[in-house]
């Protein structure tokens, strides 16, 4: 092979470290066309095996070859209907380019960077097209929470010509996508298109409504008349580390801080309302995705040093190799085998260091992870005015509390079956929810699963079942909200 | 789009709002609080619900201008609309009977106690009711508090309007008289710590309403975080309510005051803040 993998054109590092604009420019369509050539076209495509939803990518990639950019697009829209997103956030070199037959002599093929040229492309010159609608079935299905296996949920069925209300609790639809990942890898155009054409399916999404405190699951499955209703409530309760000083003015949660940046745009402040304090100097403790958005985020809100806390070596860092490159490039000074033991203050209740303790790796543990050893003696204070956790979410116990008989497992998941049923009839749930921290990619199989699982369960239904009466939704005559 | 359908000043900075919001009118809960974001650049602040007419559809608040968003919802009339309102949301208040029942409201508090008094009442409590304002024209639902309580004090800072001082020095009257069973406190941050500390005192348990910065109101974010028994809780999903002896008021204190400094910024002309939208630059 002596056609090189091709490289997307990035923002320079000096310069995106200042603004929240899209670090990957993705490639051109000149590049695409030479890193689609690149592919082997094998008779047995193992990076289709690699895809957690499917995506034929043999074919998809041939398309490109055709110039046939719309046709690439829908090719992968068969299996994945969020392509543009996917294209930015998935860990492909863990899934399909790991496997890619050429990536055992040479680099693989630039899969998610096609995947993202195509969804661009077609973005750029409005290519666009609704799938066929199928025909309208009567049972209803709730979807909750909008985030990736919600949305992919809901746009399956839709495609299958149920009725879907998707059901989220702030006022902006994605989720995760929305309020956790920052506009410099996905910016909030691409999630508000990609949302759109759910919406095109037919797809209702209400926002501002808390399943569990608005409406109860068994009020969606009563009186509301829904059929079936998919959880996908993900993640979304921080957890702190136990260590003291956690409840000192300029310590977040990564959560916090992510979301008053990314969804109330704190970083716009005072033209939004929201605030956000940022300090000279940053620690972000954590080694995960969620850690390098953060530390990333600091930086482009002004911090002068922004330190990445961790408590193992860069090997064992769960973020993926693209993130924790782009912010090497950035300038985060990365604190490895460090371990954070006491937040500092400065009297008046405000951050002003963390105390750490160096590490040194010691035997595998069950994670299979070489086990972080404290060095006795090794006590340091680096001095920060801001501390942002970033070392874990579980799930929003709200749904669990108001659900009787749904059975709840480690960190308070949502025990599912491999076809994402609940211990509860008609009850379905995937991403973040059952699995307790995991990846867009993965939210979005369980959603698809759940969809064919939830169309099995109402196809199976007898007709004196799934025939019920048009229920008015339980909403006093005068209807104020949209 | 949550229509304003009816509003009432109750004072020069203290204003009720009727507000059409039908699924959240047919669950809420005495203790119960919504989110709310103005517009489409605002912030996310929790307000406790006041009142509810499910078959109307609507919820009251009673807001008093206080910060940026409070002060905006003030100026908004009747045919207004509010972008985004969501709830019920923290857990209802626990209303048991307990026999005699002093109720505590401090300021703007008063409201948020309203639902809770007539809650109590309705179990069959005796109430003492004490209201405290600073000043007379901060003393609000005097009318519907009398109409509930069976005894009812009015205390201002000042003396413009009932006893002059603070609720505490009513209260330890009612305490030292003996018989009261439980306390329900709610009202700036200063006042429940102060009634906690002379309920602990006396032995009397006693419940308060935290009010904490928050950002989705649903346990997502953790801002709302407080020391409750020497451990981390979350206001909106462990709460409002706490225990009043077992909360680390000072913490909650400093805690609030993170972002006061950048409270005048936020406050800015409107003209400034359009110009910095436009130009996507801060200011």
């Amino acid at each position: 092979m002596k056609i090189p993998r091709q490289r997307a054109a990035e923002q320079l590092a000096g310069e995106r470290s200042g603004n929240f604009l899209e670090v990957s420019l993705g490639l051109d369509e000149e590049r695409a066309l030479i890193e689609a050539s690149r592919c082997l076209e094998c008779n047995n495509p193992v990076c289709t095996e690699g895809c957690p939803v499917g995506i034929d990518i043999r074919s998809f990639v041939q398309l490109i070859m055709k110039e046939d950019y719309a046709g690439a697009v829908n090719k992968i829209r068969e299996a994945n209907y969020l392509p543009a997103i996917c294209g930015r956030v998935c860990p492909q070199e863990s899934q399909c380019e790991e496997v890619c037959t050429l990536g055992i002599k040479h680099p693989p093929v630039a899969i998610g960077k096609l995947e993202r040229f195509v969804a661009d492309y077609e973005m750029k010159h409005n290519l666009f097209v609704p799938p066929a609608a199928a025909e309208e079935r009567a049972e209803k299905v709730a979807i909750v929470g909008s985030g990736p296996s919600g949305l992919t949920c809901a746009a399956e069925l839709a495609k299958m010509g149920y009725r879907v209300t998707v059901f989220e609790a702030l006022h902006a639809i994605g989720g995760v996508l929305r309020y956790g990942i920052p506009e410099f890898r996905l910016p909030r155009y691409i999630l508000d298109l990609e949302t759109e054409r759910i919406k095109a399916l037919g797809v209702e999404i209400r926002t501002n409504f808390v399943i569990g405190k608005t409406a109860t699951i068994d009020e969606l499955l009563g009186e509301w008349g829904f059929g079936a209703v998919f959880l996908g409530t993900g993640a979304g309760t921080p957890t702190f580390m136990s260590i003291p000083g956690e409840n000192l003015s300029g310590v977040y949660s990564a959560n916090e801080f992510l979301t008053r940046v990314n969804l109330m745009r704190a970083y716009a402040f005072p033209a939004y309302d929201t605030p956000v304090k940022i300090g000279k100097a940053v620690a972000v403790i954590g080694g995960g995705n969620t850690a390098m958005d953060a530390v990333r985020t600091s930086k482009r809100l002004g911090a002068e040093k922004a330190y990445l806390v961790y408590r193992r070596s860069r090997q064992e860092m769960p973020a993926r190799e693209e993130e924790i490159h782009h912010a090497e490039e950035e300038g985060i000074e990365f604190l490895l085998l460090t371990n954070p033991k006491k937040i500092l203050g400065d009297g008046k209740n405000w951050v002003n260091g963390i105390e750490c303790q160096r590490m040194e790796l010691g035997e595998p543990d069950e994670s299979g992870r070489r086990k972080p050893v404290p060095v006795q003696g090794s006590e340091f204070v680096i001095p920060v005015q801001t501390v942002i956790e970033a070392v874990g979410q579980k799930p929003n116990p709200i749904i669990q509390a108001t659900t009787p008989g749904l059975q709840t497992g480690k960190r308070g998941t949502v025990v599912t079956n491999e076809s994402q049923r609940t211990s509860r009839e008609g009850i379905f749930a995937g991403g973040d929810l059952s699995r307790g921290g995991a990846t867009v990619i993965l939210a979005m199989r369980d959603g698809k699963t759940a969809a064919a699982a939830i169309h099995e369960y109402l196809s199976s239904r007898s007709p004196a079942n799934t025939i019920r009466p048009e229920t008015e939704q339980p909403v006093p005559a005068a209807v104020y909200e949209t | 789009m949550f229509p304003i359908l009816e509003k009432t000043e109750l004072s020069s900075t203290v204003s009720k709002f009727v507000i059409g919001a039908p699924h959240i009118a047919r669950k809420r809960q005495p203790g119960n609080f919504i989110m709310l974001r103005l517009d489409e650049t605002g912030e996310r602040i929790p307000l406790t619900i006041v009142d509810g007419d499910a078959g109307r559809g609507t919820i009251t608040l009673i807001v008093q201008a206080i910060g940026k968003t409070t002060k905006a919802l003030c100026r908004k009339r009747k045919g207004d609309v509010i972008t985004d309102v969501v709830g019920p949301l923290g857990n209802p208040t626990p209303l048991e009977y307990h026999g005699n029942v002093a109720c505590v409201g401090g300021g703007v508090g008063t409201a948020e106690l309203l639902p809770i008094a007539r809650g109590l009442k309705e179990l069959g409590n005796r109430l003492g009711t004490i209201i405290g304002a600073r000043t007379k024209d901060l003393v609000i639902l005097e009318g519907e508090m009398s109409g509930i309580s069976d005894w009812l004090y009015v205390t201002t800072d000042d003396g413009s309007c009932g006893r002059k001082g603070f609720v505490t020095d009513q209260l330890k009257e009612l305490l030292e008289g003996g018989g009261i069973d439980a306390v329900y406190a709610i009202g700036p941050l200063p006042m429940m710590k102060a009634v906690s500390h002379l309920t602990k005192h006396f032995g009397v348990k006693t419940y308060v309403s935290l009010n904490a910065i928050m950002v989705d109101g649903t346990g997502m974010c953790g801002g709302c975080r407080v020391t409750v028994g020497g451990e981390m809780k979350f206001a909106c999903v462990d709460g409002p309510e706490f225990n009043g002896h077992d909360v680390d008021f000072d913490e909650l204190m400093m805690r609030n005051r993170t972002y006061a400094d950048m409270e005048s910024a936020a406050d800015v002309p409107l003209h400034v803040r359009q110009d910095a939208i436009l130009s996507n630059k801060k200011i």
